[in-house]
């Protein structure tokens, strides 16, 4: 790509992606974490009431989940719809008729659905993390696994771009809801091809294996719950994996949204 | 300075010289699928069509005609099964073309969650303008559409004109040697649509290239240099209006009052209680008659001349069929 043309592509893209970021914020969907705040909090308190020693525990462990959760909730429902609200209301005919490759749009509308997922995890983990050094915790061990959380996110919401340029919303989430639970199956499949025999079948395990997302591996909750800190190599292995299979998923959507007509 | 918009000598394409075609379609051709092959419309069998720069051209058609589908095709929503298409020399797809045209969808609707100003300096954004111009560019376009102080209305808020209004500052904001629009006037009031045909003769006045389709007779009539009528994809008719629509008068449709309005020597129209019009075919006719109704003492109520108006040539061109040809 020329200069010019790089300049115009980042121009194009930052503009689709702030005008999505804008279109979340205004539809209030922040206001979920409100939900989520007060829920830790009064969560939080029946629990010390509740329990005696272990409620720190449970705290972090009930927050990383909270924030996977309702990341993952905003990820799939906002994802699959904001593609296919561009085209159900016809606004993508005349955002196609500039100068904007149609990979810009599918670009734009993740990093903007990106930094909105983003400023919720930040939130949501600075809330999570108050209330823990409210009562004398260390929270610093959450941070990587907080990460990998969002990696997680930014693989989930490129599977429900994907689906959105392929269906309608309700199915579209439904297949990003598949993709994640798989997701979070693929680690057996491991175990599985270790205990076949020779043969297509263990073949058939290992092209799965490598082909499906595995987000068990950017899921490191466990660890950060007892406080341990994951391996330096595992934090960076997994994180790349996370980019990088999230981009793949883009491309895809990208090509999918190149052939498609607007009727 | 724009960066998307290079000028064709700085950027070293083939440039546009000018009277050249704005927009060039040669054997277009587009069939939609339908379910499983069923059902499968042929839209556009083959269409071949030239917009010469600078003039106000008018595709027109009844409905289903395939007006829509040429633009979609022409802004690349849609692939075509055969046939190609410039605009200024360059493939149509290209962003340099993108970047020199302006667009108004048939019966708009944008972001409901941005201010008019907002969704402007977006479109902005998209043509590559600067911070710097944007402002200014937004409320030129919005003075020039008739929303001069209304640019912080959310779009949730707007009238179906109103949003109507802000898609065409949208597609002239950025100052495109060539505007398409899909019915500009439809969803308009009458105060409107004559500020919006005021704007398509702007334009022209600028040397700008507007392509609209509309079904709005009387409006391409007063603004058209060149028309295309579509018929099933076809092109059935397609020139200059100046050609088309000779300006000579067809006749004069007379109406007398009186006593005596026997074997008056004029073609009889219709009759009345106590009036009566008459049809004479020229100058000439008209007088004789005049002079008869003067001897008669008949009271001329009302002298109206004919002319071939675009309304008659459409429907003399389509009103050949049902079922005609084929
Ligand atoms: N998505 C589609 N699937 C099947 N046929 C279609 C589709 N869209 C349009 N058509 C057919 O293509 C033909 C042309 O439609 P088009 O929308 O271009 O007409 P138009 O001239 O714009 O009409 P109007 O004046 O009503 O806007 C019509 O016969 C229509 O039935
Ligand atoms: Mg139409």
């Amino acid at each position: 790509m020329s200069a010019p043309a790089a300049t115009a592509a980042w121009s194009a893209i930052r503009a689709i992606a702030l005008n999505t970021f804008r279109e979340a914020i205004r539809d209030r969907i922040l206001y979920l974490l409100l939900v989520f705040a007060l829920l830790l909090i009064g969560a939080s308190r029946l629990l010390s009431m509740l329990t005696v020693g272990s409620e720190d525990k449970i705290i972090k462990d009930l927050g990383l989940s909270a924030i996977s959760v309702f990341g993952v909730l905003t990820a799939v429902f906002v994802g699959v719809s904001i593609v296919f609200k561009e085209i159900e209301k016809r606004t993508v005919f005349t955002l196609l008729s500039c100068p904007v490759r149609r990979w810009h749009f599918i670009a734009g509308k993740y990093a903007g659905l990106l930094s909105v997922l983003g400023l919720i995890v930040v939130v949501m983990s600075g809330a999570l993390c108050a209330l823990l050094a409210l009562r004398g915790e260390a929270f610093l061990p959450l941070l990587p696994a907080i990460l990998l959380i969002f990696f997680e996110l930014a693989m989930v919401t490129a599977f429900a771009i994907l689906f959105s340029t392929l269906t309608n919303p309700m199915l579209a989430a439904l297949w990003t809801f598949v993709a994640y639970v798989v997701g979070h199956l693929t680690w057996s499949l491991e175990l599985l091809q270790a205990r076949m025999p020779e043969g297509p079948g263990r073949v058939l395990c290992d092209v799965l294996y490598t082909v499906l997302p595995n987000l068990e591996w950017l899921n490191v909750r466990g660890e950060a719950v007892r406080g341990a800190l994951p391996a330096t190599e595992h934090l960076i292995g997994a994180s790349a994996y996370g980019v990088c299979y999230a981009l793949a998923v883009l491309v895809v959507a990208c090509m999918v949204f190149e052939r498609k007509e607007f009727i | 300075m724009s960066v998307m918009s290079p000028r064709p000598e700085s950027s070293g394409s083939r440039a546009a010289d000018p009277g050249s075609a704005a927009i060039r379609i040669r054997g277009l051709a587009k069939a939609f699928p339908g379910h499983l092959g069923i059902g499968r419309k042929v839209a556009l069998p083959g269409l071949d069509l030239d917009v010469p720069s600078g003039e106000i051209f008018g595709l027109l058609g009844p409905n289903g005609a395939g007006k829509t589908t040429t633009l979609k095709l022409l802004l690349g929503l849609l692939r075509p099964d055969a046939g190609e298409i410039e605009v200024f020399g360059l493939p149509h797809t290209a962003a340099e073309a993108r970047a020199r045209l302006g667009f108004l969808p048939e019966n708009p609707y944008f972001y409901d969650y941005l201010t008019a100003e907002e969704f402007l300096d977006f479109y902005g954004r998209l043509h590559g303008l600067d911070a710097s111009e944007r402002g200014d560019r937004v409320q030129r376009a919005l003075r020039r559409v008739g929303m001069e102080g209304r640019g912080k209305t959310p779009l949730r808020q707007c009238s179906k004109g109103m949003v109507q209004r802000v898609g065409l500052a949208q597609a002239i904001q950025h100052d495109p040697q060539l505007v398409i629009l899909d019915e500009p006037m439809s969803g308009l009031d009458p105060i409107g649509r004559r500020q919006v045909r005021d704007l398509i003769q702007e334009l022209k006045a600028e040397g700008k290239t507007v392509f609209f389709s509309s079904h709005i007779l009387q409006d391409a009539e007063l603004l058209c240099d060149r028309i295309a009528i579509l018929e099933k994809g076809s092109l059935r008719f397609s020139g200059a209006l100046r050609e088309l629509l000779p300006s000579q008068i067809r006749g004069f449709e007379v109406t007398l009052r009186g006593a005596n309005l026997e074997n008056l020597p004029a073609e009889h129209l219709w009759a009345g209680e106590e009036e009566t019009t008459l049809l004479v075919a020229d100058a000439v006719e008209l007088e004789r008659l005049l002079a008869e109704c003067r001897s008669r003492e008949l009271l001329v109520v009302s002298i109206w001349q004919r002319r071939e108006s675009l309304e008659d040539l459409f429907l003399r061109e389509l009103g050949q069929e049902p079922g005609g040809e084929s």
